[in-house]
């Protein structure tokens, strides 16, 4: 029998719940033996090469290419699970969905203090994706089959999540794994 | 900055006056300048923030200029029925500014408020401090014309309402429209005959008469009242604290208004009594700010009281001294919650605290306390004149006597009406009139809401329970329309303590959106329901345990409502929008955008 095959992306997020994932240490030994990589910035592929069993997702949605890349996600993978608190809520990227994305831009690139005279221009090249109007979590643009919670959730949430998944049980998720204050 | 030092040096050094000077100096400058602030802080010698605290947390108090007449137009549901969206055009076109602003000339300001407790007389208002009740588009034009040529506010109310509402001292044109007197809280009574009798008593055979009374708490959560007062009483502390909890917030319950306005004296007495009992020389009347109109006549009503012999030194010629002082809040609907009135009665913030400790071991500052609702305290009064046997043959075997209730809503006799526990829904709503009704809100956005299948329930602790809040809706109206004006009362309303609350309100309220909007599936709908259970059990105060009940009660008692908007067959319907999401960056950029079919 062929090994499940796992997808990761990072939206509007830090790459933290990646690192996060990281953290799972040797056990990174023992997951090649259970799991084969397809799209990931772990691997670089750009693109999907086969269909995945489980698409991991970190970060929301601020632009038009995370809108993108999360449908491309939901096309291909049989489960799809929101990573930390940028996929599930938004997210600090969300802080600015109270201010109008006019005066964000304004405050970034031509009001603000440290933006010299000279360089006062909101950036509007071809090549930057158009930003949306606030910063969506991915269970709104998508259907999102599990959630897991923590800025960001520890390398033993994901592990178990994640190996729950694969062997089809249910997940044991004791509450010192996901209390966080 | 002398009228701040001479009301600052008026209330003393008393932390505890802080939202009365901060009201003060509101109403004389018509705002809460920074330097104010910064003077009460130096006073008190606490910090900016912690003032700035305060003033945040309450409706009507501003650290933002106001104009010279403030009006707030109550946005309760009634009101709405009664016509407030054409009250509220009429005034913005009139004054010349939307609501949550002032007039360009500073002339005049509107804002929306939470119930003001008059659901039976709406649209009603409150402008500086003076009740308007059942305006229109003509009363408005009138009252802003008036409020163009300086008029005080006083005298623009041409008619008063019934009994004591012309009194010299309060001068409203709101009604008592009481409907159905009943034997207790309208019955027989002479003033001071209660505490008299309650002096021969000893304090433990007046809690017994209680608790053998049964009386429950009329608030709405039924704690038994002599039960209350033993666990206070057997507190060892220096002082005791009797607070009679008038912070009627809950839409569409008006009941206390009407107790105050026409049976103060039962009210106080009942705190005296209620004194006696645990061992108080303090009562507070914790009067919410909605009903300032009657403070002046309540200290009126005290004084006399005082000079009768019937508070004060040696009551009755006995060696008890109990006195009452009125304190108010300034708008916050979470204030009715026991402790979170008790800090607000400190001049605090109104954030509920955690229990235990309970308000009877730790309450007004830190003094073994029994809160106690106007109703509970003036039917205490007639126990002690009428005794127990009288009072339980009234009602049912555990729901002794009778309750009040402010009815309001689509029947012919909306009001006040005194009846005996056990009534049913059927035959309350013959009662007041009320024809083709659909459903019956029952406690006010935190009770049920009721269908016809429950018409034959009882209004009881043991059935529907109710602090007094009826409200009817016929079948000319729209069940989403009710649920969401008491779901945005429920997020306005938070205090923002428990992030279920806080937030999870606001989430709950998108769901229902997206399930109105015909954009929800099952998996949404069991969404709405799984997420109301968690933000009842995991908020600390009744606020956050009741907000979902609107959705979860109709939920259950009009599901087919919510089937029929749900789209059975698919499993996943989003609201966003991608190419109506990016339509702002579009015109910033100046680009275009097509939204692609298939990705590569």
């Amino acid at each position: 029998m062929s090994k499940p095959v796992i997808a990761t992306a990072s939206l509007a997020g830090c790459f933290g719940c990646h690192m996060s994932f990281l953290d799972i240490d040797e056990r990174i030994l023992e997951l090649v033996e259970l799991v084969e990589f397809d799209k990931s910035p772990i691997d670089d592929l750009k693109k999907f090469t086969r269909p995945v069993d489980i698409g991991l997702i970190e970060g929301g949605c601020c632009n038009v290419e995370n809108v993108e890349v999360l449908r491309y996600f939901r096309k291909n993978c049989r489960i799809l699970v929101s990573v930390g608190e940028c996929a599930v809520m938004g997210g600090l990227p969300a802080m600015r969905n109270t201010i109008p994305l006019k005066e964000c831009l304004e405050e970034a690139y031509l009001n603000s203090l440290t933006v010299a005279p000279e360089d006062r221009l909101i950036p509007n090249d071809e090549e930057l994706p158009l930003l949306l109007d606030r910063v969506y979590p991915c269970h709104e643009i998508v259907r999102i089959d599990y959630f897991l919670p923590g800025c960001p959730p520890s390398a033993d949430l994901i592990w178990e999540a994640l190996t729950a998944l694969i062997q089809g049980r249910p997940m044991k998720l004791d509450y010192p794994l996901i209390k966080y204050d | 900055m002398d009228i701040i030092k001479r009301i600052l040096q008026k209330y003393g050094k008393d932390r505890t006056r802080l939202i009365d000077i901060l009201k003060e100096i509101q109403a004389g400058q018509g705002i809460i300048s920074d330097k104010a602030i910064e003077s009460i802080a130096k006073e008190f010698k606490i910090s900016r923030a912690e003032v700035e605290g305060v003033i945040s947390f309450y409706h009507f108090l501003s650290d933002k200029p106001l104009g010279k007449y403030v009006v707030y137009l109550n946005n309760s549901i009634t009101s709405e029925m009664a016509g407030r969206e054409k009250v509220a055009r009429a005034l913005e076109k009139e004054a010349g500014c939307a609501f949550g602003q002032t007039s360009p000339d500073g002339l005049i300001t509107l804002f929306e408020t939470s119930c003001i407790g008059m659901n039976d007389q709406e649209p009603a208002a409150i402008i500086n401090g003076v009740v308007f009740t059942c305006l229109n588009e003509e009363k408005v034009k009138k009252i802003v014309a008036w409020m163009k040529e300086g008029k005080d506010v006083q005298e623009m109310v041409e008619e008063f309402g019934d009994g004591a509402n012309q009194h010299e001292l309060v001068k409203a044109m709101v009604k008592n429209n009481i409907r159905k007197p009943g034997p207790v809280l309208f019955g027989d009574y002479t003033v001071g005959s209660a505490i008299t009798k309650a002096l021969k008593m000893s304090p433990e055979a007046i809690i017994e008469e209680v608790k053998k009374a049964n009386l429950l708490g009329r608030g709405g959560a039924g704690f038994p009242t002599g039960l209350k007062w033993e666990f206070c009483r057997k507190e060892k502390s220096p002082e005791h604290y009797v607070i009679c909890n008038a912070d009627e917030g809950e839409p569409g319950t008006f009941k206390d208004r009407v107790l105050l306005t026409e049976r103060p004296e039962m009210v106080f007495e009942g705190m005296a009594i209620a004194g006696y009992a645990v061992g108080a020389r303090l009562g507070i009347l914790y009067l919410r700010h909605e009903y300032s109109y009657l403070r002046n006549y309540l200290q009126h009503i005290l004084e006399r009281m005082r000079q009768q012999g019937f508070l004060g030194k040696n009551i009755a010629d006995k060696s008890f001294d109990f006195d009452i002082e009125i304190k108010s809040g300034a708008g916050a609907y979470v204030c009715g919650e026991e402790s979170a009135l008790i800090e607000s009665a400190e001049g605090k913030r109104g954030e509920p605290r955690d229990r235990p400790p309970f308000p009877v071991q730790k309450g007004f500052l830190n003094q073994p306390t029994t809160v106690n609702n106007v109703e509970t305290l003036a039917t205490a009064t007639q126990i002690i004149i009428h005794g127990a046997g009288w009072f339980r043959s009234m009602g049912t075997p555990v729901s002794a006597g009778t309750k009040l209730l402010s009815v309001s809503g689509d029947c012919e006799r909306p009001g006040i009406y005194e009846v005996e526990f056990g009534l049913t829904i059927k035959e309350l709503l013959e009662m007041v009139g009320a024809k083709d009704t659909l459903a019956v809100q029952v406690g006010g956005p935190s009770g049920q809401c009721i269908s016809e299948s429950g018409f034959g329930r009882k209004i009881c602790y043991s059935d529907l329970a109710t602090g007094g809040s009826i409200i009817i809706f016929n079948r000319s109206r729209d069940l989403f329309s009710i649920v969401r004006n008491f779901l945005d009362f429920f997020i306005e309303e938070s205090c923002g303590w428990c992030v279920p609350c806080r937030a999870g309100n606001v989430l709950l309220k998108k769901k229902f959106e997206k399930i109105a909007s015909g954009l929800g599936t099952r998996q949404d709908l069991a969404e709405l329901e799984a997420w109301g259970k968690i933000i009842k059990s995991m908020s600390r105060c009744g606020l956050g345990q009741t907000s979902p009940n609107p959705i979860l009660t109709t939920l259950t008692n009009f599901r087919e409502l919510y089937e029929s908007r749900i789209n059975k067959e698919a499993d996943f319907i989003p609201e966003f929008d991608l190419t109506r999401a990016v339509a702002e960056a579009c015109v910033l950029t100046g680009r275009e955008f097509q939204e692609e079919t298939e990705h590569a």
